[in-house]
């Protein structure tokens, strides 16, 4: 699996990696698919982050899972970060994903804007996702779209604003009182 | 409540005392817990349960999963706010004479999590008659305290919980009167009436501290 893939990888002039360092298959599994799936690589501390546009992240994901050479089965994780809110993206959401097969971990970030903080849900991909997109949602306030059920997890049923966004106090705004 | 308050009101004075002290060891003695162990705190509380720290040698034979049949709600863990309400409706849950044991640094005052998500405090839910602090503490202090309940329980008076339930306490806790929301702020939240939760229950109102 890596042979091929790092002589090919010398071919796409898309990556920009440092000298001697190789290149991730599955960012080059990617692009040979579809050259705009992988906006930017980031190779550090030995793991691989691929940004992507929010737009494809449902095929690249199926891509992800079904391709015999990446095989991720496994999704570890969807979090939400929130840089801040003069940042222009403000909200990423990152998809950790592993391969119980290939033993091989990937991450996708999908960078949004605040107010279009929308995302198609992997939901129909791995069935986890449900309860990690609603956790993201509950938090950040990212929607996902076509989401089965896209509901608060963690905080009150009846709570107002997202808890982990950069401008929500630390406290919240009132002590909790029984009315 | 009941036969020792009948007993009790047509007792003179010199022989409620003795009714009192009877009353006082027979329910001291006898304090079973209700399981309410929410956090790491629990695992201290399950310590002070097994056989090294026996916390049934003072009384505390069972800890009863319904609140029922429970007379001390040891509230051991941090409250999210989540949790509260459904703190409340278990003590409300709870016969006469019931107390209340604040179990760990995040039961008494929110601990460690000054933050949005914690109750500070579960005083600001329920009345609570031990504070116990520690994180977690040591089964020990938790026997201990359970000791100090038994002397406070020791000193009250039947005089002080009475009979016939008040009318507004009777109905301040109904069922399906909590926030009936489905999480989901994208529609509008729909909030059905609720009863305030803020009604003293009899235990609050008592004389004898």
């Amino acid at each position: 699996m890596e042979q091929p893939n790092s002589q090919s990888n010398q071919t796409e002039s898309q990556e920009s990696n440092a000298a001697g360092t190789t290149p991730s298959p599955v960012a080059a599994a990617l692009q040979r698919e579809n050259p705009e799936w992988v906006r930017e690589v980031i190779e550090a501390l030995g793991e691989t982050t691929l940004i992507v546009p929010r737009e494809y992240i449902a095929n690249i994901c199926a891509l992800l899972k079904t391709a015999p050479g990446l095989q991720f089965n496994f999704l570890a994780d969807i979090c939400g970060f929130d840089r801040g809110p003069e940042e222009e993206p403000r909200f990423e959401v990152n998809y950790h994903l592993f391969s119980t097969m290939k033993h091989h971990r990937v991450r996708l970030k999908v960078l949004l804007n605040e107010d279009d903080a929308h995302v198609p849900s992997v939901t129909g991909i791995w069935r986890t996702a449900n309860w990690h997109e609603r956790e993201t949602y509950d938090l950040f306030g990212v929607v996902f779209d076509d989401h089965p059920d896209l509901r608060r997890i963690l905080l009150p049923d009846d709570w107002q604003g997202h808890a982990l966004r950069k401008d929500f106090p630390l406290r919240g705004y009132e002590p909790y009182s029984l009315e | 409540m009941g036969l020792e308050n009948i007993i009790g009101e047509a007792l003179p004075e010199i022989l409620t005392t003795q009714l009192d002290a009877l009353i006082n060891w027979a329910r001291k003695s006898s304090l079973w817990p209700a399981t309410f162990g929410l956090a790491c705190c629990a695992i201290e509380m399950m310590n002070a349960t097994s056989g090294r720290n026996d916390l049934a040698r003072f009384g505390s034979e069972v800890f009863r999963a319904s609140p029922r049949q429970a007379d001390v709600m040891i509230v051991s863990g941090r409250v999210s706010r989540k949790m509260a309400p459904v703190l409340r409706r278990i003590y409300d849950q709870m016969p006469e004479p019931k107390w209340v044991i604040s179990m760990g640094a995040c039961a008494t005052s929110g601990g460690v999590f000054d933050n949005y998500a914690i109750v500070q405090g579960v005083d600001k839910i329920v009345p609570v008659d031990v504070y116990i602090p520690g994180c977690p503490p040591r089964p020990e202090m938790l026997i201990h305290a359970v000791m100090m309940l038994q002397d406070k329980v020791m000193k009250e008076s039947i005089r002080d919980r009475r009979d016939a339930p008040d009318e507004e306490a009777r109905e301040a806790i109904t069922p399906g009167t909590l926030p009936v929301t489905d999480g989901s702020s994208l529609g509008e939240t729909r909030v059905a009436e609720s009863k305030p939760y803020t009604i003293a229950s009899r235990h609050e109102k008592r004389r004898s501290f």
